[in-house]
């Protein structure tokens, strides 16, 4: 009898090499075991000082005031916002590839998504940093809390959408967390059962919450992460989403299109993969990873990649044919003269953006490409910054020059200290990375093992007998004794 | 409470399936089996019921609808009711965002504390591991013995099956706090002798 287990060999393998459930173990936990590279610590004190670095420019912003930004009176969100959509942005792909690739059942997901989890946790982190310190008086910022207080009560308006944004942004943080690490356990429990020292059992007993592995937990953990993927899925979409409604429910010139939500998922997503992509290529060189994390798994990322930045790229010129379209002066002033006009103080940034989302993802519909690893991270790299620029071009072109020409005259560029702000979230986001990378596993060690045998190199290979039988006798062997 | 169970280590999901068949068939009390990832069916082989955890999930998500719509009208029509333009005081279209995102907060925070809850987990919590390679690469089954039951047959019923790592041991069923790093005496009733 044999259960019928093995995928087709048309299809690549997930896992390479020859491997058991033993040496999966051994793989992906043993970075965790061993004492980190120089490498790694040349990293994680660049991170450590660009943090630092941040935190001072937090602290000149929150110390003088918002004038140590060089935000004006008609661009008033400049860097800060625009840092804030790029980070939450980036912060969708986890989500996305943990949930709803979990209901689509892509098994590609097992080698990419605890990495990607991480990743949106901590680039939540980072962009949750700028509105609340872009709120100038960061020390009131609990006056977005709903609660009952002394001071009316004044409750926030549940109609404006910068309200909404707080809701969704925390929410998904903690959604996003929570899926995180109750996936998290059994691997924990992994490494407090092989641990050796002190520390290890200490550390991992506590965070592994005395995970078993029994069946019936098992059975639990697998109904809480389709229903998380169920309500993250919808999450995920309704952020950017909302995110988008901060500026598609003003009247600003260039703001005010009913096509943002998709147009910022799409984009969210593409930043995402960009990222998750930039940060893998090196993790699974670094962490020797490459049986877990193969060219497959970067092909499939660099499809998605190529699709929504093609969607993104149709928005750009969707919006810019409606503002033509609807026949409103300052709608079509707005994306001619201050975006498409190549002349204009921010053309450069349009035609970046141009360059980095829509044209250069092209490249991807080339196999070859698709399957080159330097390239992609080149690529993802490209895509980041262009998917900045996106956000650069809609905040500052469309508040640089607003409706009283006589405030036309500031070229908005941003201070030291608005700078330092966002290199502090680089610090913050690569020294969560790299503590993450060094303490916990960064592939799901238990998801890897169950679709081992499906889809492994070794186990695929079983398949030959199987798929050179002829119909009736793989009936009559396969089929009627499974059960 | 301190209990002797039978334990045997399988090593692959195709000799295991059988074996929990066969367990059931002669009436072992079968106590767990614990597995490195979750594998497909195994709760049904068991005879487990399905876990209501969904249903929980919902609760609590129609419970986070209820205390959005519920408190946000509240707030504007009762309690400060306040004229923001002009617009309504119960404005529902600019209600849904936040409905929606407590929906997802509260059914997501409830079930993963249910989930904790139900499978007795939390920082600090302890319990008996009865083969540590069970969360590396072997599937444990254990049994538990009952008084009519005799564990020199039960080891050789596993050994029949397939089992690879057969032992027999004492131990605390539930959980109890505790440390990882820390080596724990198990706390067993004797009968005292009590001298005169």
């Amino acid at each position: 009898m044999s259960l019928l287990k093995y995928e087709s060999q048309l299809r690549e393998p997930l896992i390479n090499g020859d491997k058991n459930y033993h040496q999966v173990t051994e793989d992906i936990i043993g970075p965790v075991e061993t004492k980190p590279t120089r490498l790694w610590w040349i990293g994680f004190s660049i991170a450590l000082m660009l943090l630092a670095f941040g935190v001072y420019s937090v602290y000149r912003e929150v110390a003088y005031g918002i004038t140590e930004w060089n935000i004006t009176r008609t661009v008033g969100w400049g860097w800060d916002i625009t840092n804030f959509v790029w980070w939450i942005g980036i912060g969708h792909a986890g989500t996305l590839i943990s949930a709803i690739l979990l209901l689509f059942g892509q098994k590609w997901r097992t080698g990419v998504n605890r990495a990607a989890e991480a990743m949106t946790i901590f680039a939540v982190m980072c962009a949750g940093m700028f509105p609340i310190f872009h709120m100038g008086r960061v020390w009131d910022g609990f006056f977005i809390l709903p609660y009952p207080n002394s001071r009316g009560p004044v409750w926030p308006n549940f109609n404006s959408a910068l309200l909404w944004d707080v809701f969704a942004v925390s929410t998904y943080f903690t959604i996003s967390l929570l899926f995180w690490y109750t996936g998290l356990l059994p691997d924990l429990a992994s490494i407090r059962d092989r641990a050796k020292t002190k520390f290890r059992k200490m550390f991992y007993g506590l965070t592994a919450f005395g995970w078993t592995g029994s069946t019936k937990h098992w059975q639990r953990q697998e109904s809480l992460a389709l229903v998380l993927a169920g309500l993250a899925t919808p999450l995920v979409l309704s952020v950017h989403t909302i995110v988008s409604f901060d500026f598609a429910t003003s009247v600003i010139p260039g703001w005010h299109t009913t096509i943002f939500p998709p147009y910022f998922v799409a984009g969210a997503i593409f930043s995402g993969f960009a990222m998750v992509q930039s940060l893998l290529i090196i993790t699974r060189k670094v962490l020797h990873l490459e049986d877990y994390i193969t060219i497959g798994h970067i092909e499939a990322m660099n499809k998605v990649i190529v699709l929504t930045g093609s969607i993104v790229g149709c928005a750009y010129l969707s919006e810019l044919f409606i503002a033509w379209y609807s026949q409103n002066t300052y709608e079509w002033w707005a994306f001619r003269e201050n975006r498409a006009n190549i002349f204009s103080p921010y053309g450069w940034a349009y035609y970046g953006m141009i360059f980095c989302n829509v044209v250069s993802p092209q490249l991807f519909w080339s196999r070859k490409l698709r399957r080159n690893a330097t390239f992609t991270f080149f690529m993802a790299v490209l895509v980041n910054v262009g998917m900045w620029f996106e956000r650069f071009v809609i905040f500052v072109t469309s508040t640089y020059r607003d409706f009283l020409p006589s405030s036309w005259t500031t070229y908005y560029s941003p201070s030291i200290w608005e700078i330092g702000f966002y290199l502090g979230t680089f610090g913050l986001f690569f020294t969560c990375y790299f503590l993450f990378a060094k303490f916990f596993p960064v592939i799901a060690a238990a998801e890897i093992k169950a679709i081992l045998k499906t889809s492994g190199e070794n186990y695929k290979e079983k398949m030959s007998t199987i798929e050179s039988m002829d119909s009736d006798k793989f009936y009559e062997e396969e089929m009627v004794h499974a059960h | 409470m301190i209990k002797k169970f039978v334990v045997g280590s399988f090593e692959e999901e195709k000799v295991l399936f059988p074996a929990v068949k066969n367990v059931r068939r002669a009436g072992y009390k079968l106590h767990e089996v614990y597995t490195p990832f979750p594998i497909h069916g195994l709760d049904k082989a068991m005879g487990l019921r399905e876990t209501s955890l969904h249903t929980m999930g919902f609760i609590y998500g129609i419970l986070g609808t209820t205390i959005a719509i519920g408190g946000m009208g509240w707030i504007f029509t009762t309690d400060w009711p306040l004229n923001i333009g002009g617009k309504p005081h119960f404005p529902l279209p600019a209600f849904i965002p936040i409905a929606f995102e407590l929906t997802v907060l509260l059914s997501g925070v409830g079930m993963v504390w249910t989930f904790c809850w139900l499978c007795k987990m939390m920082p600090g919590v302890k319990k008996h591991h009865f083969n540590l390679r069970s969360t590396d690469d072997l599937m444990t089954m254990v049994i538990e013995c009952t008084p009519s039951s005799n564990e020199v047959e039960i080891e050789s019923f596993l050994k029949d099956n397939g089992a690879i790592e057969i032992n027999t041991q004492d131990a605390e069923e539930g959980w109890w706090f505790g440390r990882y790093d820390k080596e724990q005496q198990l706390y067993k009733e004797e009968d005292l002798e009590i001298v005169e």
